[in-house]
């Protein structure tokens, strides 16, 4: 099998982020979500007492926007065009499933962790110039932030890779959204056992669900070129 | 205003396209080929060949099986039966890259992105193309469809025609073999169509296949070499004026001023006609074995019963004869190869 065309994915990427970029509801969304995932650790750092905060990681809290966020975008990617009728001409063309599938994870890949950052480095900035030094102190802890920033890209690939797989096989980008979004939840549920110290935050428990996030990723990726079926996808 | 892609094209670096198949190798070959959605039967045994360089228009009514073929020539859709070869490609799982690489599939809907430009719209396809130099080529599609000064407009607020102008640049990004437009001019006015029909005539000239699918039978009859009538099962396949010779006998109409008082005594025994009827008062229809052998004797013998001839002449079919006899014979009024009058 030849190998991937890094144009052709090239292309497709930035041809879905420059379509998101002017695309309302999706930037909408893409806003909005985030900006609820500020309130719950901003409420606790400035309500509960510092000794309180010592116990569990609550900045993990932060994973709910990767793991829900880019569901709004990848739900879209798939039927979105179908319904606008865009995928025919593109699937005559010598794109390849992989390649246009993984041009379109990246595209949803890139907003979804910028905005995670953003919202995070949004978080943590209020909190060191707002709190209390000792609930600052007990909250922003490097390896929380750390955490955070390593497992931000693999928490939104997974989600995309589920919103993708529902986009090939939904009949429109509403109910697309609504599956992909509770679906995506589990990879946040992990998260939040963390946050609450249910789960060790330790680095064995890290790296055993960074490896396992990957091999999801990789198993995104194998199942969502499964799924897409462009027979049905424009026959149906 | 259009112009087609000038000669001096076939120089440009041209994606992957024109490369592959052999001069006298078909640009497309259709063996048995058969499709079924379930208990459902989108088109069944078709067999042709299109030649290189050819127009072949692929005529039939809605729910024909016209697009679904088209779409599995395209390799979009898995046959159910039969073997094909495009652009001098076996028909398989294997080769569907390198099929839509030297095809282009111009869908009936445009198929844009409304919130891209038309530069966008073109650049991301010659990206998935693998176009080299995409801007100059891109300058070159859009200057062959007469929209050069539209390159930054948005594709969501030009009319249908220009879009389809755009789709139809689209598809020659690639410098394709064959070339699919699936009713290119379907909902346009009659001047977007005609400059489309200009665009296709261009690419004839340029040695494209085209495999034209279409409703519009005169659009068929300009622009196609030959023609095929598909309603499920391949019905006719030849040139638009072998098929109305092959259909239908032929027909010599005589208007005179006033009706005949005894047709039947001046048609009746003349050489090589074989039946005559009359259509209106003074309006008749002879079947004739040979219009030049049968016309000079019609001729001379309404002639002789002093009536005032108007005009004799052979009685054209159209292609919307063929197709309504075949695909609908209850709706034509004319006379059959059988000799038998269809209303």
């Amino acid at each position: 099998m030849n190998p991937i065309s890094l144009r052709r994915v090239r292309a497709v990427a930035g041809k879905e982020l420059r379509d998101y970029r002017r695309n309302r509801s999706l930037v909408a969304g893409m806003t909005i979500i985030p900006l609820v995932f500020l309130i719950t650790p901003l409420v606790q750092v400035f309500t509960v007492t510092p000794a309180d905060l010592q116990h569990g990681a609550w900045l993990v809290y932060m994973l709910g926007i990767p793991a829900v966020a880019p569901t709004v975008i990848a739900a879209h990617a798939i039927v979105g065009e179908r319904q606008q009728g865009t995928l025919e001409p593109v699937l005559t063309t010598p794109v390849r499933r992989d390649e246009l599938l993984l041009g379109k994870a990246l595209a949803a890949l890139v907003p979804s962790v910028a905005v995670s950052y953003l919202i995070f480095g949004l978080v943590v900035a209020v909190i060191a110039v707002f709190a209390e030094p000792q609930s600052a102190a007990a909250v922003l802890r490097g390896p929380a932030i750390a955490a955070q920033i390593f497992f931000t890209p693999l928490v939104a690939a997974w989600s995309i890779w589920i919103g993708i797989i529902i986009s090939a096989r939904a009949k429109d980008v509403r109910s697309a959204q609504q599956i992909a979004m509770p679906i995506s939840l589990p990879s946040f549920a992990v998260a939040l056992l963390v946050a609450m110290g249910v789960i060790p935050a330790t680095l064995p428990v890290a790296c055993l669900l960074a490896a396992i996030l990957a091999g999801l990723n990789i198993a995104g990726w194998a199942m969502s070129v499964a799924a897409f079926d462009p027979e049905r996808l424009i026959t149906r | 205003m259009t112009r087609a892609l000038p000669d001096g094209d076939s120089q440009v670096p041209s994606g992957i396209g024109n490369t592959a198949a052999g001069p006298d190798e078909p640009a497309i070959s259709v063996d048995g080929l058969t499709k079924r959605f379930g208990g459902r039967t989108a088109f069944a045994d078709v067999s042709f060949e299109v030649a290189r360089g050819e127009v072949f228009g692929f005529l039939g009514p809605n729910g024909a099986g016209k697009t679904t073929l088209v779409r599995t020539l395209g390799t979009l859709v898995v046959p159910t039966a039969g073997s094909a070869t495009v652009a001098g490609l076996a028909l398989k799982p294997e080769n569907s890259a390198r099929i839509r690489s030297r095809i282009a599939v111009m869908p009936e809907s445009a198929g844009l992105y409304q919130r891209l430009s038309v530069n966008e719209n073109l650049s991301y396809f010659a990206g998935l193309y693998d176009v080299p130099d995409p801007d100059k080529r891109i300058a070159q599609v859009l200057a062959s469809v007469g929209l050069a000064d539209r390159a930054e407009d948005l594709c969501g607020a030009l009319s249908k025609g220009l879009r389809q102008r755009v789709s139809l640049a689209r598809t020659l990004l690639s410098d394709p073999q064959v070339l699919f437009p699936d009713e290119p001019t379907s909902g346009l006015d009659p001047v977007a169509a005609h400059e489309v029909h200009q665009l296709l005539d261009g690419l004839r000239g340029r040695g494209v296949t085209i495999f034209l699918t279409t409703h519009r039978l005169d659009e068929a009859e300009r622009l196609c070499d030959r023609v095929a009538i598909l309603n499920t099962t391949l019905r006719v396949i030849g040139r638009p004026a072998d098929l109305r010779d092959r259909l239908f006998a032929k027909t010599l109409q005589v208007v005179t001023r006033r009706p005949l008082d005894r047709p039947d005594v001046v048609f009746t025994g003349l050489p090589g006609v074989q039946a005559w009827h009359d259509q209106d008062p003074g309006d008749y229809l002879l079947t004739v074995t040979d219009p030049a052998v049968a016309a000079p004797a019609v001729a001379r013998a309404v002639v002789a019963t002093g009536a005032d001839v108007l005009s004799i002449g052979e009685a054209p079919h159209s292609l919307e004869d063929v197709y309504l006899l075949l695909v609908d014979p209850g709706t034509t009024g004319t006379t059959g190869i059988d000799g038998q009058e269809h209303r």
